[in-house]
């Protein structure tokens, strides 16, 4: 079963007079449960097709299924919630709340957006802190962190709710090379122990391998179909 | 709700020092208004209270056309003695009316035997005149008598008068009024007390006996120039004058006009203007109180919008709606305005407070006459402050805060 359905997608943005297209005719599928990597160089138009599964933007041509849901007829605020219902996103500069501690950070999509009672909250917070290692951190804030742990902490917080998908762009841009092989295999292990589809930008050689599924972009353009388990995608 | 003022705390406490300038600046505001209501409040309540409670009272009476000419202290615009007895008979029936005196105005020269001058004089009864104007016997200077305001035969001389005419307390004088027919008369009177004046002209007035001005003016019975009232509620003034125009009303003369015509205080003084100014400037104070905490509300919460764009974004991304967005922002607003206005309070409460136990001496009237002020502010009016603080507050986050709800996600979070 798919969980992200691109149909012949374009996405293009008016700067003054000229458009560019960030997008363009891609058509893929990703499968629920598959650890994916959207591999291309800056530019390509890797973030912005995570943007397009993240409900954060709206194709310019072409349709996008996420769970069964065309993410173009959203309003904002039935985009917000279908965000807050299903998916987690990570950032490549973490986008921590820098006031709340660690233990708030990843409290907080279920605080905020879900309204959960404390009862409810409390032990899914402390679940994932566990999972991601970070139980001993929870009192920490932001600033008092390395950028591996901040990158655990939005991990964290991606993975709190529970979503079907979890959307990370760049994840690994700003860890040395350790920490963000590191922080991949933690996200496997999230998928596994989760079950949780991941897709995530990168143009890091060193942890492309670690996907099962890899779509690569070019100038806006799927290039081949994806190396991985199973031929899901076509131009 | 509270997780959200929670939040918004928070994210007051991260700009430290921005937050505590432009909450000093509300806090600075708020004290300006309650120090001044306070000041201006009871500098109020002492100008009132000497200017009612010492000489015009609460209400005053008179028959149609008197006010008209009341300089010239007019003797053939008096009330007849029935009308008199008339008002009587409906005052008597109206509820919260602590007290009531005739008096009797008139024109007349005083005489030392060496000097003469004029004089306006006031003839009262002293016992209804004394619980209808209580702080007339504390402007007695030298009084003859405790209990009483005078006796018959004895009159009271306004300071400026006695001074210049060399005058005290015991010494006789002649007075000699023309009675309104024209003819003139005259009589001896023992001073029994020396009136310090007040502003205005009211100043130069003597008392005598009520009796004795009958007798003065050749009157075959007592008609009367006003009567003076006192409600027992200053508070609920304006409904005893409303209860007793309505009284007064069917009362008609022959001509089918209004027999009387009723005045409150503020008609009766020039110094309702000074009272108006008071509450004028009072209200002066709360508009720049609001131009204060709206600028600085709407600073920081630009300010506050501008640098966070990316984190917005991101609360955005993970699901948080554009409402809840825009309510933290509003919270960070409210926050900082309900702080400002309870510190605020609280300190201006205490800087009126030790006024209080100072006391704060102000000079008021011609006679340089000192007032120690009691300055205090009442509990609504406190809230009414801090009402208003919280109001201009959330009206100055809704922009910055609608402009927060209303950024794309997707363009937020490439913000640098």
């Amino acid at each position: 079963m798919n969980l992200v359905e691109f149909k012949n997608v374009s996405r293009s943005y008016q700067i003054g007079e000229v458009s560019v297209a960030a997008l363009q005719d891609v058509t893929l599928d990703i499968p629920q449960g598959a650890f994916t990597a959207l591999v291309g160089p800056s530019g390509s138009g890797k973030t912005t097709a995570l943007n397009l599964i993240g409900c954060l933007d709206k194709p310019s041509q072409g349709e996008v299924m996420v769970a069964g849901q065309a993410v173009s007829g959203m309003n904002r605020k039935q985009g917000a919630d279908f965000r807050g219902e299903k998916l987690g996103f990570v950032f490549q500069d973490f986008n921590l709340l820098p006031v709340l501690t660690v233990f708030e950070n990843i409290e907080y999509p279920l605080l905020m957006i879900r309204d959960m009672p404390k009862h409810l909250r409390h032990p899914l917070v402390e679940k994932v802190l566990a999972a991601v290692s970070m139980e001993n951190q929870a009192d920490k804030y932001p600033a008092q962190l390395s950028g591996g742990q901040k990158q655990r902490t939005a991990i964290a917080r991606a993975l709190v709710g529970n979503p079907l998908l979890v959307l990370a762009d760049e994840p690994t841009a700003n860890l040395d090379g350790a920490t963000a092989k590191t922080v991949v295999e933690l996200m496997k292990q999230m998928r596994d122990e989760f079950g949780t589809t991941f897709v995530f930008s990168t143009h890091d050689p060193r942890i492309m391998d670690q996907a099962e599924l890899t779509f690569h972009i070019l100038d806006g353009r799927l290039m081949d179909g994806p190396t991985g388990a199973k031929e899901v995608a076509h131009v | 709700m509270f997780k959200i003022l929670r939040l918004a705390i928070k994210n007051l406490l991260r700009y430290k020092r921005r937050t505590m300038l432009t909450g000093l600046l509300i806090v600075v505001g708020v004290v300006a208004v309650i120090v001044f209501s306070g000041l201006s409040g009871s500098f109020k309540q002492a100008i009132v209270g000497q200017i009612t409670d010492s000489v015009l009272s609460h209400l005053q009476i008179h028959r149609k056309g008197y006010m008209a000419s009341i300089d010239n202290l007019p003797l053939d615009r008096m009330m007849p003695s029935k009308a008199f007895e008339k008002l009587e008979g409906l005052l008597a029936g109206v509820e919260g009316i602590e007290a009531y005196s005739p008096r009797i105005k008139f024109g007349a020269m005083l005489s030392n035997y060496t000097q003469t001058t004029n004089v306006r004089l006031n003839g009262i009864d002293p016992e209804k005149e004394r619980l209808t104007v209580p702080m007339l016997a504390s402007r007695i200077k030298d009084a003859a008598h405790d209990d009483v305001l005078l006796k018959p035969g004895e009159v009271l001389l306004p300071e400026i008068l006695a001074k210049g005419m060399d005058l005290k307390t015991g010494d006789t004088v002649v007075l000699v009024a023309n009675n309104k027919d024209g003819s003139v008369n005259g009589m001896t009177f023992m001073v029994a007390g020396i009136v310090e004046s007040l502003m205005g002209p009211s100043g130069r007035d003597g008392y005598l006996h009520i009796d004795d001005s009958v007798a003065l003016l050749r009157m075959e019975a007592a008609e009367v120039s006003e009567i003076a009232i006192r409600v027992r509620d200053f508070g609920s003034l304006k409904a005893a004058a409303e209860k007793l125009n309505g009284l007064t009303a069917p009362l008609t003369n022959k001509q089918g006009g209004p027999m009387f015509e009723l005045h409150t205080w503020e008609q009766l003084t020039p110094f309702y203007n000074i009272v108006r100014m008071i509450d004028i400037m009072t209200l002066g104070i709360r508009v720049i109180l609001i131009a204060v905490v709206l600028i600085s509300v709407l600073n920081v919460m630009m300010m506050s919008v501008y640098e966070r764009v990316r984190e917005i974004g991101t609360l955005a991304a993970m699901g948080t709606r554009p409402g809840r967005i825009m309510a933290l922002f509003v919270a960070e607003g409210i926050c900082l305005g309900l702080g400002g206005a309870l510190a605020g309070s609280a300190i201006g409460a205490g800087i009126l407070w030790i006024m209080n136990l100072t006391g704060v001496d102000v000079t008021f009237g011609g006679n340089n006459q000192v007032f120690t002020l009691a300055p205090s502010i009442s509990p609504t009016e406190v809230a009414l402050t801090c009402l208003i603080v919280l109001g201009v507050s959330v009206l100055a986050s809704l922009q910055p805060a609608a402009k927060a709800a209303g950024l794309e996600p997707v363009e937020a979070l490439r913000h640098v």
